[in-house]
């Protein structure tokens, strides 16, 4: 605050001659670009060096024990019968047998659709049990039962519902991936700070306007959470379905190679499903610090 | 009835939670005149800031009513526009689009777009708010986002102004700068004003009439108190003033004498 008037009366002079003034938060002006540019490299080798030379100790250390005769092939090995694999990612030979990227890429729009209809269907039922008593005290000790059916669990059930693989694999995405994003919204919801309501009711806003402009801005931190515990969950889900379930897809991919003995093939397949899950984890963390930038209170 | 432009009449507020019922104000009569400024003074937790809801409607009386422009007041509503004690802007709003949604909200068919911009800006103006009106609240001040708060309020044009502990959380600098800006605004707008506050020295300064509580529960209004004192009032001036000396050992004497909170509860 600064206080323009000198001495003894700062506090008098009000007028508008002496508006509050805003403090701009320092923007980092560094002196020369060269300097900067050397800074932000050792920040990005600060973050990356360290897990490469951890890869590189846990790789030769996997190569010294020499895991060949124990059915699990160590790094040389697996180079020697998948480089096809790691280096070609696009081939398509047709029926299943295609490349990793082909597997994955099906394994994805899977997570994609039934996720999406998760994340629609989930905020819309945890706005309603965070808003309402009574949709509480009716639906979320059910909910609580039934999130911690493991997710392929599901699967029987729906393949008896379906009589296909395919909307019988997304109905466990759906399933595995809502509850966390219906218990999140919730919370978010009963959280929304009195405050934000009582300027919605002084104001008048119609419940849609209070939808828009209040209870969803206010929630999208927690929503955001729900989404990134979801998408998380659905990854899981959608690799062990698919190894029962059969077709395109990574998870069979996995299975198909330990049922021809190709375990080198597996491990980079799993190396695949983990940067993929990895990326997704991180994608959804960024869409939700976009959008829910501000929303910390301030 | 009385004629009174806001009139409070024997209004009293309880909480029932199961079997508890926790009486929190009895029988609370007080009357404002158009472009009156009333404070409400009284120690913490003696439902000072339950009457100011009472009277934006945000807490339903139990038994009586309150009456502004010959209407009762039933439900919130922007014509008691509140300033929140700790602002309550949203977050995820600019300034300017804080002052917006209330303005949009309130005049919508009444003025065009471009007469509601200008009207938003113009209230920026009145709180000295517009170099900031793109900022984000968490890129301001405190006091400034009282500021806003404020000018949120007045946006809505409302017959009487609430104002919650609006000082409260502010350094003493910040607090009496922005208590000569709600002075010089008032003198400008001449709205009705019921201010809640527990500082002794803001009432006596701001205030046409000063109402003091006494303790809960079951409060009531123990005094009224008129502090004549002429507008425009210059604080500089006031601390050597006697009908300002007077009214600040009133108070005092009201709140530190005779309604001395019981030792359990300070």
């Amino acid at each position: 605050m600064s206080l323009p008037a000198p001495k003894l009366q700062p506090v008098l002079s009000t007028g508008p001659s002496a508006p509050a003034e805003v403090v701009a938060l320092p923007r980092g002006r560094g002196p020369a670009v060269s300097s900067r540019l050397w800074r932000t490299l050792r920040g990005v080798a600060a973050q990356i060096l360290p897990p490469l030379a951890v890869l590189a100790l846990i790789l030769g250390f996997w190569q010294l024990i020499d895991a060949d005769g124990t059915g699990v092939p160590a790094p040389l090995t697996i180079w020697r019968d998948s480089h096809d694999l790691i280096l070609h990612p696009f081939f398509d030979h047709g029926g299943t047998d295609k490349g990793l990227f082909w597997h994955v890429a099906t394994s994805l729009s899977r997570v994609g659709l039934g996720f999406s209809l998760a994340a629609i269907v989930g905020i819309g039922l945890g706005v309603l049990i965070g808003a309402s008593k009574w949709a509480h005290r009716g639906l979320d000790p059910i909910f609580q039962v039934l999130r911690t059916v493991p997710p392929l669990a599901w699967l029987p059930i729906s393949l008896a519902g379906f009589h296909q693989a395919q909307p019988s694999a997304l109905f466990v995405i759906f399933i595995t991936s809502i509850w966390p994003v219906i218990i999140n919204t919730a919370v978010g919801v009963r959280n929304i700070p009195d405050d934000y309501t009582n300027v919605s009711r002084v104001l008048r806003l119609s419940p849609l306007e209070h939808f828009w402009k209040v209870l969803l801005p206010a929630t999208t931190p927690y929503i955001f959470t729900g989404l990134r515990i979801g998408i998380g969950m659905s990854w899981l889900a959608i690799i062990a379905s698919e190894m029962l379930l059969g077709g395109v897809g990574v998870g069979f991919f996995i299975w198909d190679q330990y049922n021809s003995s190709r375990i080198s093939d597996i491990v980079v397949a799993l190396v695949w499903v983990g940067l993929v899950g990895f990326a997704l984890d991180r994608a959804v963390a960024l869409v939700g610090r976009l959008v829910s930038r501000g929303t910390a209170l301030g | 009835m009385s004629k009174a432009f806001l009139s409070i009449e024997h209004v009293g507020v309880s909480f029932t939670r199961g079997a508890n019922t926790a009486e929190v104000l009895r029988d609370i009569n007080l009357q404002v005149d158009e472009g009156e400024f009333v404070s409400i003074i009284g120690h913490s937790g003696c439902g000072k800031s339950t009457l100011l809801n009472v009277v934006a409607g945000l807490v339903p009386v139990t038994t009586g009513a309150v009456i502004l422009d010959r209407m009762a007041v039933e439900e919130p509503g922007p014509e008691r526009a509140v300033v929140f004690q700790n602002h309550s802007l949203l977050p995820w709003l600019s300034v300017y689009e804080n002052v917006a949604l209330a303005v949009n909200k309130v005049f919508r068919g009444k003025k065009t777009r471009a007469e509601r911009h200008d009207w938003v800006m113009h209230n920026l103006a009145l709180v000295q708010m517009t170099h900031a009106a793109q900022k984000r609240p968490s890129e301001i001040s405190g006091g400034m986002k009282q500021r806003v708060g404020i000018a949120r309020g007045l946006a809505m044009e409302p017959k009487v102004l609430l104002l919650d502990e609006p000082f409260g959380a502010l350094d003493a600098l910040t607090r009496a700068h922005l208590q000569d800006s709600v002075m010089e605004i008032h003198g400008k707008l001449k709205n009705t004003v019921l201010m809640i506050t527990h500082d002794v020295d803001e009432a006596a300064l701001l205030s046409d009439r000063v109402v003091m509580m006494t303790n809960g529960p079951a409060a009531g209004i123990g005094e009224v108190l008129d502090v004549k004192l002429a507008r425009p009032r210059r604080r500089m001036e006031l601390a050597t003033d006697v009908e300002y000396m007077r009214a600040r050992a009133a108070i005092l004497e009201f709140l530190y004498a005779r309604r001395a909170p019981a030792l359990e509860a300070a």
